[in-house]
């Protein structure tokens, strides 16, 4: 008979592991990845292409020559930097910047504090301001006709006239707040310019269900900075839908903001956290230099995070009874 | 002119913050017996607390401020340091006693098969505070290793496979972290003698001696042939095990033979094969 | 449906035995009764090896206040007084006894006539129960008659019998309450009487819809008696959780639940307390739930103290060839067994037996701060958090992050999906702390 296992209670486990949390995550990000495909075509492919594989091969090559440690690939955690980055892209950004964002995100964002875990920043996103801030006029370059539906995937649209294509937070930010280029449905459905990831504002909120429902993720993040964000762009005089759809917002909210390990971990924390990004947010793109806000909001809110930590403890059961007994 | 301005205005506040910082060092300046600092020098800088005192800085004040050196010894540096501290504050040195560590218990896997198979965080503290360990024994090592971390000064170590620590006496400073640290108490500090080995019941099983005897292979059944044989009366017996003393004990290694048992070990083989470890 | 606010998981229930009749096991070939069962001073024994014990006998005693006695659950003969192993291994004093006759289990107690059980005072309810070596039978094992005695300045107005079960696989408390609902009703208003409480309640979590209709039925007769169906969540059964989600109240950290105006016991003590005083009966035996997926025949048994687990195992159908790990208590918070020959206590509820194939905890790999142990500890602390302050050996911090109030529920661990061991370090911690303080 074998030996009896002895180890402390408890005995069982929900079965829940890290690779099954960033799978369902990688799985919430494919309808958005398609939108995005619908709209930019083979472009599109070729930036998420290229973040990916370098997102994969950076980890590797740091784990296997530097660290020395075995491969941590597996639990997908890189796979979700990758497609992040490229969400957060122009679809006809040159090819080398994308690696080099890349590169900056799991190198830098990631790696160079310990690995998964114990970065402090979400990589992509600071891959992805990297980038912004290297290369602004590339970063902000987006096809100026962007073609649609099997257009784009046949890539019958010619990519060549890419020079001047402004999104709808272009002409927010000049203060011009009419619908006239764009309509709700437009946006909702993903018929507008911007990155990858930015265009398709169903196929974001089906991802989010998504993660709602395989309890990925909880509510409070995404619902806090949305909410957040809608309402200061009504104290400012905005439309709030508008805000809501166009840039990387929702995207921001459900995908960036939610990064468990850039996120407070208690559930007034996580809500103080979204309504700072919403805020900050808003604020950028209204006063800010750059037209869109939610990368810059959310890195300034992640460093806080441990900030938050500190003070935003859960209650513990019974502490208030006690104090007031005492 | 812009230039002048910006020059006369940072050179005034240069000069400003000049005086204000001297005077400041000035009012606020301790005095520090410059003695402490040279000791502090000398030490190893491990804070292990060997020496009774709360770290290297306050073992350095208690030096400089000593009328006496009796007493006062740090363990992690070697006689000629002590000799040299002692020169610094114009005291004759403390005689040194150079203490190691020993582990009171030689059970291989051999001897001592594993019954279960623990399954966690690898620390001894947890495996005992959770059942009697792999083994039979509710005594032995668990070579989990909480005293090769412990060691500030790297000595011990758990040889690949096995279970057992083993002390390097060229590190070992006798400071007593691991006394501290092992929860089966296992760990003990031993006078240390070049040239004559430590022998020591490498054994801490206090049942009778039957159930001892079924439960470990190496472990010490309280028999008494030990004290027999020993000229120098130092072994004692209690509780069903034997302790050496060893301010009596001349390292004859008369016991080793004697011991049916193979539980006594000494730090340098005596002829005896079987039972000497490292 | 009522249930706690804070925190809290749902582990699959796999209550196989759910609707396993209570079956009594037969006297096995020798009973190792061990001296320490319960919290408090382990009792000295009374007889002498060689002696002959009657079922009910005293044979171990002590004069402590936090103590209880320990009978004989058979006829026999004290053939020993030595050490045995613990389910865990370490060595501890035991009686053993060799029963012998037909039929060991005869024994003629006398039940009390129900005007003499009306007419007892608080004082002699309490007495009975001490005398009667009862003890808290969810697992805890505090002495009930401490319990049950109400500290000065403090008042007990509600009694609430725990029928929650929150325990993934466990049903003795299920079994217990379908079949003597009666005797625990009987035994809940006698705990009111000894201990001046005006209401009873008896909670019980939803998925035991057989246990809760008994239950409804034996109490529709008493107007200060009722039964609250809990929503299931684990750990309901926790003290502080039940009287939470049935009252609404919460224990201060640190304190006992009578700073509520509540006391807390189990529907098996509720149910001893009857046997005590209705029928004269000490505690000497008590259902213990035997499963596990690949035993050939688990169930619900009435076990006698001091019985090996072995024999225990060995009724129902063997152990199997693929076991892994055998549990002493439930999946959640029992005690792995490393010794199965050690024998069977009052606080034994269950033993669950784990197939090799799910005995072995996963790798556990870094942090990656998810927040899932602080959204389950029902404590409202941040496991996390202390088990970095544990693995630093920070013991004051880890006072101070509140690692004292855990109540060691396992709902961190069990959620972790990077498998770290969160309540290992909490125990140690908490293990320190205590050494620090005394």
């Amino acid at each position: 008979m074998n030996r009896l296992t002895v180890s402390l209670s408890p005995h069982i486990h929900s079965g829940g592991s890290i690779s099954r949390c960033m799978w369902n995550v990688v799985i919430a990000m494919m309808p958005a990845l398609a939108v995005a495909i619908w709209t930019f075509g083979l472009p599109a492919i070729q930036v998420t292409i290229v973040c990916v594989a370098t997102c994969l091969a950076t980890e590797w090559l740091i784990t296997r020559f530097m660290l020395r440690q075995p491969s941590t690939l597996s639990n997908g955690s890189a796979l979700i930097t990758g497609l992040l980055l490229a969400f957060n892209l122009p679809s006809i950004l040159p090819w080398w910047m994308a690696a080099i964002g890349a590169i900056v995100a799991i190198g830098i964002g990631k790696m160079s504090f310990g690995g998964l875990g114990c970065n402090i920043w979400n990589p992509a996103l600071v891959g992805r301001v990297f980038l912004l801030i290297s290369f602004p006029a590339a970063m902000t370059t987006w096809p100026s006709d962007v073609p649609s539906g099997f257009d784009a995937i046949s890539g019958a649209s010619t990519q060549a006239d890419a020079s001047s294509g402004a999104t709808l937070l272009t002409h927010l930010n000049a203060g011009d707040n009419s619908l006239s280029d764009y309509n709700l449905l437009d946006l909702a459905v993903g018929n507008m310019n911007g990155s990858l990831g930015e265009v398709g504002a169903i196929a974001i909120l089906i991802g989010l269900a998504y993660l709602l429902i395989t309890h990925t993720v909880t509510w409070h993040i995404p619902v806090s900075v949305l909410a957040s964000a809608a309402f200061f762009s009504w104290v400012l005089g905005g439309n709030p839908l508008l805000d809501l759809f166009a840039g990387g917002l929702l995207l921001g909210a459900v995908f960036m903001a939610t990064d468990y390990v850039t996120s407070p971990m208690t559930r007034s924390g996580q809500v103080l956290f979204g309504i700072m990004i919403g805020l900050i947010t808003i604020i950028i793109r209204r006063f800010g230099a750059y037209p869109e806000g939610v990368s810059f909001a959310i890195l300034l809110m992640n460093s806080f995070v441990p900030l938050i930590n500190k003070y935003m403890r859960p209650s513990v059961f019974g502490e208030k009874e006690r104090r007031a007994a005492a | 002119m812009t230039i002048t301005i910006s020059i006369i205005i940072l050179g005034v506040i240069g000069i400003t913050a000049a005086i204000l910082l001297f005077m400041a060092a000035k009012k606020f300046q301790v005095f520090e017996d410059p003695k402490i600092g040279e000791i502090e020098e000398l030490l190893p800088g491990a804070n292990c607390g060997g020496c009774g005192f709360s770290g290297c800085h306050a073992f350095a004040v208690e030096c400089a401020a000593a009328k006496t050196l009796d007493g006062i010894n740090c363990t992690g540096v070697t006689g000629d340091v002590m000799k040299k501290i002692a020169d610094i504050v114009g005291l004759a040195p403390c005689a040194v006693h150079r203490k190691v560590a020993i582990v009171r218990c030689s059970a291989s896997c051999e001897n001592r098969p594993p019954l279960n198979r623990y399954d966690g965080v690898s620390s001894c503290a947890i495996e005992n505070a959770l059942y009697q360990g792999e083994s039979d024994c509710i005594y032995g090592c668990l070579g989990g290793g909480d005293c090769v971390s412990a060691c500030p000064f790297g000595a011990i170590s758990i040889r690949e496979g096995e279970i057992l620590p083993v002390v390097d006496y060229s590190k070992c400073t006798g400071c007593g972290k691991c006394v501290e640290t092992c929860p089966r108490h296992l760990c003990e500090l031993a006078p240390y003698n070049e040239g004559k080995p430590i022998v020591w019941v490498a054994c801490a099983n206090r049942d009778r001696g039957p159930i001892a005897m079924k439960e470990c292979g190496v472990a010490c059944i309280g028999c008494s042939k030990c004290r027999k044989v020993c000229k120098d009366g130092a072994p004692v017996i209690e509780s069903f095990i034997a302790h050496i003393d060893q301010s009596k004990c001349t390292s004859c290694g008369e016991c080793i033979k004697a011991c049916p048992r193979h539980s006594i070990v000494s730090s340098t083989p005596v002829d005896n094969p079987s039972s000497a470890t490292e | 449906m009522k249930t706690f606010r804070k925190g809290g998981i749902h582990p699959p229930e796999d209550k196989i035995t759910a609707g396993c009749p209570i079956v009594e096991m037969p006297v096995p070939s020798e009973l190792r009764i061990m001296l320490s069962q319960c919290i408090g001073v382990p009792p000295k024994p009374v007889v002498k090896v060689g002696d002959s014990v009657t079922r009910g006998q005293v044979v171990a005693e002590s004069s402590a206040f936090v103590s209880a006695p320990i009978h004989s659950p058979v006829n026999g003969k004290v053939s020993k007084i030595e050490p045995t192993r613990t389910p865990q291994g370490i060595w501890q004093d035991s009686i053993v006894i060799i029963p012998h006759g037909e039929k060991p289990t005869d024994a003629s107690f006398t039940p009390r006539h129900q005007d003499e059980i009306d007419s007892l005072s608080p004082e002699d309810i309490i007495r009975i129960v001490g005398e009667a070596g009862i003890v808290g039978l969810g697992g805890a094992a505090f002495p009930t008659r401490v319990k049950l005695t109400i500290p000065k300045g403090k008042k007990a107005d509600t009694v609430i019998i725990n029928g929650a079960e929150c325990e993934p696989c466990l049903t003795c408390d299920d079994a217990l309450m379908r079949s003597d609902a009666d005797g625990i009703v009987t035994g809940t208003l006698l705990i009111m009487r000894a201990t001046g409480a005006e209401k009873g309640i008896i909670a019980i979590e939803a998925n035991k819809p057989e246990a809760i209709k008994a239950m409804k039925k034996a109490v529709s007769r008493f107007g200060n008696l009722q039964v609250e169906t809990l929503k299931k969540k684990y750990p309901q059964g926790g003290e502080k959780q039940l009287i939470y989600a049935v009252t609404g109240k919460t224990v201060p950290a640190g304190s006992l639940p009578i700073e509520t105006g509540c006391i807390v016991d189990n529907v098996a003590t509720a149910f001893a307390v009857f046997n005590a005083v209705c029928n004269g009966i000490p505690l000497m035996e008590r259902i213990v739930t035997v499963t596990g997926p690949d035993l050939s025949s688990p169930g619900n048994y009435l076990v006698r103290n001091g019985t090996r687990i072995s024999d225990i195992l060995d009724f129902a159908g063997g152990m199997p060839e693929n076991t892994g790990k055998v549990v002493a208590g439930g999946p959640m918070m029992g005690k792995a067994v490393s010794c199965i020959e050690a024998s069977s206590s009052k606080g034994l509820s269950g033993i669950v037996v784990i197939p090799d194939s799910k005995s072995m905890r996963r790798q556990a790999s870094p942090c990656i701060r998810c927040a899932r142990c602080v959204a389950a500890c029902p404590m409202g602390l941040e496991p996390y958090l202390l088990m970095r302050q544990g693995e630093m050996s920070l013991w004051e911090d880890m006072k101070r992050h509140g690692a004292t109030n855990c109540l060691e529920c396992g709902s961190c661990t069990y959620i972790c999906p990077a498998s770290r061991p969160l309540l290992d370090y909490i125990k140690l911690g908490k293990q320190e702390i205590r050494k620090a303080n005394s």
